[in-house]
């Protein structure tokens, strides 16, 4: 502290810096603009892919803005192409409905958890730890879900993730850091767990709580492989798992053809098209963003709380 | 500084259930006590038992479904009526061409992955720790979480349109030098680096936060005294920064030598095609033609248990190693 204002405080532009230090942050600058620039640009260029219309596509290159956006592709990404609005719904009944369920089987696995003096805790954090290490694999729990007459159902893309033991433990661990005297005094006045549990622990844990439902609804958002081999119904086909077909068929094609002029010439389903249909997936996910990263982070930390 | 508040917190519920707990020894030294208490507490054995049926369905009903490796499964019989076939599937499996080029990608893919990717975020975190300007920083590392929250379906229809030879930044690139561009997506040369490097364009910038997060919380009176004593920056980011966090490093490398036979399904099955089967097909995907298009289930299942198998032993091998050598581990 001696010496005097600490060089870490001052604006970046008032330190002082030999040649080197100054050469090194210009390259380092340079570097990290760079690289964020190969994250952003494809984004940017799919925007403007799904922007421009069947003519502007085919003489895209390295673009930073189109000339003539239309919305073209756009609507026929939700009339013509598939079942947009249909995949659309079911994304959004497996995020809302897995995210909400998620919670609840999270929430009363982690609350008894979380009791030290329960007896038989040990055990039961065993049985819950086991199935983070071990898994049974692809195709047993695929012959499960036949087996259990799931196959083709939307449950099949929600019931097997709602109880992890990830989850629990980092809910686990939260409660456990939680002050227990509003809870003692609850018991006192003749209050029962449950009573507890709605009144005071899920209120108190909100921050958990909200961590946990992002997860699991980005986890869902981003789904697409259980739908692959679980569903079968195109009414019951997901957002991803149609844009990964579209990309398959795409790619089929043009290898097959072997000449872009071949697709265009078919017209369907042109990259205008897959690319609107890539940026209605993204869309409440680039929406949420700063929101979804905050509490992601979060997350991160609250995992690792020692309990 | 965070971690100040919560220690308290820790501390004080520690000492009420201390309090509780020294309430609940008294019950325990007499006879049958437990089970009173356990009698008292039978709402909370109630609540946990909808997520340990959930866990015993769909997590160990599968493992247990694991035996059919073992067995020539019939649907018919199930697994229990299934007759045992003496390793037949394990013998099939390593008799077969795939094996070994399966194994092969699988090992060359997550080693490539493992030297290239695995200092990756380091680096990187480090790069962002020399930022001085705040707002800079700030907005690299919101881009670089980016795509960590895209599927690979996404993420592939972006790679892929970026590599395209007609509309893609490669396709322009070629015809600047006056070339026609090559589908770099079906050249077996080309296949794996652009895993490599997509695999860590992807994975980068969330993979800094656990290593900022450790470097925020070095004390900043090392770098000063350093800076006093004449140390370059250069100087404080070899003797500071990278010392501090080999704890990090260490745990996290014990994991990923665990995930190594993980050579990352979800993005190969999204990038290959039967082109470049011969240097992309990993085990997982693998088991996804063999078992689910192809319905060969026992078969499937004993190659997907001879990977696993492999990923515990290294997980195992690997933290009993770091044990010996060092003071860190896992457990």
């Amino acid at each position: 502290m001696g010496s005097g204002e600490p060089p870490r405080r001052r604006p970046w532009f008032l330190r002082r810096k030999s040649a080197g230090d100054a050469l090194f942050d210009a390259f380092n600058i340079a570097f990290l603009f760079l690289f964020s620039l190969t994250i952003l640009y494809p984004f940017w260029s799919t925007i403007l892919m799904s922007l421009s219309d069947v003519n502007e596509v085919s003489s895209l290159g390295l673009h930073v803005w189109i000339r003539h956006p239309t919305l073209v592709a756009y609507k026929f990404a939700m009339s013509r192409y598939g079942n947009v609005p249909v995949a659309y719904a079911n994304t959004i009944f497996r995020t809302v409905t897995g995210a909400l369920l998620t919670l609840v089987a999270t929430i009363l696995g982690a609350y008894p958890l979380s009791k030290r003096e329960l007896p038989g805790r040990n055990g039961l954090t065993v049985f819950l730890l086991i199935t983070m290490f071990f898994s049974g694999g692809l195709i047993p729990s695929y012959l499960l879900i036949r087996n259990l007459g799931l196959f083709d159902s939307r449950w099949a893309l929600i019931l097997p993730g709602l109880a992890g033991g990830f989850n629990i433990i980092i809910m686990r661990n939260f409660l456990m850091t939680m002050d227990k005297s509003l809870e003692e005094s609850a018991f006192i006045d003749g209050a029962n767990y449950l009573q507890i549990l709605i009144r005071i622990i899920v209120p108190l844990s909100k921050p958990v709580i909200a961590t946990v439902a992002l997860w699991t609804a980005v986890g869902h958002w981003n789904a697409w492989f259980d739908a692959l081999i679980y569903l079968k119904s195109e009414n019951k086909i997901v957002l991803q798992l149609l844009l990964r077909r579209l990309i398959q068929e795409m790619t089929l094609l043009s290898e097959q053809m072997n000449s872009f002029m071949a697709i265009e010439k078919t017209e369907l389903p042109s990259a205008a098209v897959k690319a609107a249909i890539t940026i209605l997936t993204i869309g409440p996910i680039i929406v949420a963003y700063p929101f979804l990263q905050k509490h992601f982070i979060k997350g991160i930390f609250l995992g690792s709380l020692k309990g | 500084m965070t971690n100040a508040p919560r220690k308290t917190a820790a501390a004080m519920t520690s000492d009420k259930t201390d309090r509780n707990g020294s309430f609940a020894a008294r019950d325990l030294k007499q006879p049958g006590s437990r089970w009173k208490l356990a009698r008292k507490m039978w709402m909370l054995y109630l609540f946990f038992l909808v997520p340990a049926c959930l866990l015993f369905i769909f997590n160990y009903v599968p493992m247990y479904g694991v035996l059919i490796a073992f067995k020539k499964f019939r649907i018919a019989s199930g697994i229990l009526g299934s007759p045992w076939n003496d390793f037949q599937n394990f013998k099939d499996f390593f008799a077969t061409p795939f094996f070994l080029r399966i194994l092969r990608n699988t090992v060359i893919i997550s080693l490539q992955r493992l030297v290239f990717g695995f200092p990756a975020p380091i680096i990187l975190a480090l790069l962002l720790n020399e930022v001085n300007h705040m707002p800079f920083k700030r907005v690299v590392q919101t881009i670089s979480y980016l795509p960590h929250f895209m599927s690979w379906v996404v993420l592939a229809g972006i790679i892929i349109e970026v590599l395209s030879p007609q509309r893609g930044l490669v396709g322009v690139i070629y015809g600047l030098l006056g070339m026609d561009a090559p589908n770099l997506m079906n050249s077996r040369a080309f296949f794996r680096p652009m895993l490599i490097a997509t695999g860590i364009w992807q994975s980068v910038g969330w993979g800094t936060i656990i290593y900022l997060a450790a470097i925020s919380s070095i004390d900043p009176e090392m770098y000063e005294a350093a800076e006093i004593d004449g140390a370059s920056r250069l100087q404080r980011a070899a003797h500071i920064t990278i010392p501090s966090l080999v704890p990090v490093i260490i745990i996290l490398f014990i994991l990923s030598i665990g995930g190594i036979l993980n050579a990352g399904f979800d993005q190969i099955f999204n990038l290959y095609s039967p082109l470049v089967y011969e240097v992309a097909d990993i085990i997982d995907t693998y088991v996804y033609r063999v078992g689910i298009t192809e319905m060969r289930f026992d078969y499937s299942t004993a190659v997907g248990l001879f990977k696993n198998a492999i990923g515990i032993v290294l997980l195992l091998g690997t933290n009993l190693v770091t044990r010996r050598f060092s003071e860190y581990g896992i457990w």
